[in-house]
């Protein structure tokens, strides 16, 4: 909580802490008191990365990815999925986790370019790679054509499903810059919206397509 | 999610020397949390241990083995792809789209754009069924060595109407329903070396082994997979019926590979899926259409033949309809 606190402008400060920020401070708190009621508050040991063919687990095992052009090292047990990795240790809340089954792709991220759900993608498995979550597409402050074109166009009703949704129409432009509205129904095709908000986001991702033309 | 260890094997002879469990195997027999399986996309694997029904002890992945997400294809040779293939790899391919129509249908209808990034063609053949009861860490059905099927007696809309009397699960994969059609065959590795069978032999009905649905050894991975070349002749189609148009698995898939002279029909295949534990072959419709102009009164028959001996369950009864419908309609489009 006291980093967090150390980020805070001071007009913010007064307002208090956020939701967020909060449970992430309480998680901490908890985490911490049973580390050390355990004794397991170690520090961990400067190895060098394990070889690719090592054994891991099924304890933490290390795990270097890029994230959003970032360099990130996580110990995380090869269960972990790339959702909760993302999630609960880089703190990069924008992926959400709906289903946890790879049904409704609210999870979407790009794994070296490709839209996947980060669900039912162990995190372990991403080794090496290049993950880019929806915090990742915003460039020197400047939201992507494709979130401005979510503002714009209203394409969003409780939310939830928006950042995997934003991933995919993003994912389709990057891949065909000239989609049709087929194509965008394609690329959408495994984003469940039980908004029903659909045709915003048709709007919106054609929209954003002659934008960046 | 139980904890377990995990390793990238560098080649398929050291997965084979770490391997000792097939998926059934680890949810039958050997279910003290040490089973060493192999995994390859992992969506239909990391479902199962999430649902608590597999507690593997090992995941070898076989991601890093060179070679395996190989594509290939030659007109007088064929289509041949290996293990790690995704789905997705199949739907981009432009051999595929041309010389394969039937699998790329087949592929572009299955589950989702993402999972069809993620899921491969190996896994997709080894995946296990998706019948809720077996699904369910409630319920100790037949398929994980219980002694009761949920299935026969209780919520059946989705399950099979041939081979039902054992387990009425259908087969999961309708890549594999294309695949049959086209006559495909899978080279299975082992410590001894390769064998190869035909698709049609490789998966098992519920009647002869109900916990698994291949012939697949626990020392055995999945290689490649070849689909003979196609003549000038062959005409193919796939329909999937889904309750949905995307992320939903099929209710009823059919696929139609015929060879033609002219409006005749010199030889045919026809599988459906998701009408049995296995994909299934129609070779009393086949024997319909042998030798004969197709013509609605042709079609008509074979759609009825193609019926015939269905034993559907209580709440199941429409997929003969939608089946006699589905292939009605792929054969027109086949032959058209």
């Amino acid at each position: 909580m006291k980093n967090d606190s150390k980020e805070r402008s001071p007009e913010k400060k007064k307002q208090g802490v956020s939701r967020r920020a909060f449970l992430r401070g309480a998680g901490m708190t908890t985490a911490g008191t049973v580390a050390l009621a355990s004794g397991m508050l170690s520090f961990k040991p400067a190895e060098p990365a394990p070889a690719k063919t090592a054994l891991m687990g099924p304890g933490e095992t290390e795990v270097s990815l890029t994230v959003n052009g970032q360099q990130r090292t996580l110990w995380i047990e090869p269960r972990t999925t790339l959702a909760d990795a993302l999630r609960e240790h880089l703190h990069l809340t924008g992926t959400k986790v709906v289903c946890d089954r790879g049904s409704c792709s609210a999870c979407t991220v790009w794994v070296d370019g490709t839209p996947v759900n980060s669900c039912m993608t162990l995190a372990v498995d991403v080794d090496g790679r290049e993950v880019t979550t929806v915090e990742g597409l915003a460039k020197d402050g400047e939201l992507h054509p494709v979130q401005e074109a979510f503002i714009e166009h209203d394409a969003s009703m409780c939310g939830f499903c928006t950042p995997g949704m934003v991933m995919s129409c993003a994912g389709l432009l990057e891949r065909n810059p000239n989609p049709s509205l087929d194509d965008v129904k394609l690329a959408t095709s495994g984003n469940l919206c039980r908004c029903g908000t659909y045709p915003k986001v048709f709007d919106a991702t054609l929209a954003a397509a002659k934008k960046m033309k | 999610m139980n904890r377990f260890e995990y390793i990238k094997a560098p080649s398929i002879a050291e997965a084979l020397d770490m391997m000792d469990s097939t998926v059934p195997e680890a949810m039958v027999q050997k279910t003290d949390g040490s089973a060493r399986v192999v995994k390859a996309g992992g969506t239909d694997l990391l479902d199962l241990i999430k649902e608590g029904i597999l507690e593997p002890g090992r995941l070898i992945d076989l991601k890093n083995i060179p070679g395996l997400d190989k594509l290939s294809f030659d007109k007088e040779k064929g289509l041949q792809f290996g293990p790690m293939v995704t789905i997705a790899d199949l739907e981009k391919s432009k051999e595929v789209k041309q010389h394969y129509p039937a699998l790329y249908q087949a592929a572009a209808h299955a589950a989702t754009p993402q999972i069809r990034n993620m899921a491969t063609m190996g896994g997709n053949l080894m995946q296990r069924p998706r019948c809720w009861y077996f699904r369910s860490n409630g319920h100790h059905c037949r398929k994980k060595g219980g002694t009761t099927c949920f299935a026969q007696i209780g919520q059946n809309q989705f399950h099979s109407i041939f081979l039902t009397n054992v387990c009425p699960c259908v087969h999961p994969s309708s890549l594999a329903t294309a695949l049959v059609a086209y006559d495909g065959k899978v080279e299975l590795t082992g410590p001894e070396g390769k064998r190869v069978l035909p698709l049609s032999e490789f998966f098992t009905p519920s009647n002869v082994d109900v916990t698994c649905e291949n012939v697949a050894t626990n020392q055995e991975i999945i290689t490649n997979i070849m689909l003979p070349p196609v003549q000038d002749s062959t005409r193919a189609h796939y329909i999937k019926q889904g309750q949905r148009e995307s992320y939903d698995w099929s209710m009823g898939d059919v696929a139609v590979v015929l060879q033609m002279d002219g409006k005749k029909c010199r030889d045919a295949r026809i599988v459906f899926g998701a009408a049995a534990p296995i994909p299934l072959r129609r070779e009393s419709a086949e024997e319909v259409l042998k030798g004969k102009s197709i013509n609605e009164k042709v079609i008509e028959q074979a759609a009825e033949k193609a019926l015939e001996g269905a034993t559907p369950l209580a709440y199941n009864g429409y997929k003969v309809h939608l089946f006699k419908t589905l292939l009605k309609r792929t054969i027109m489009e086949a032959a058209s």
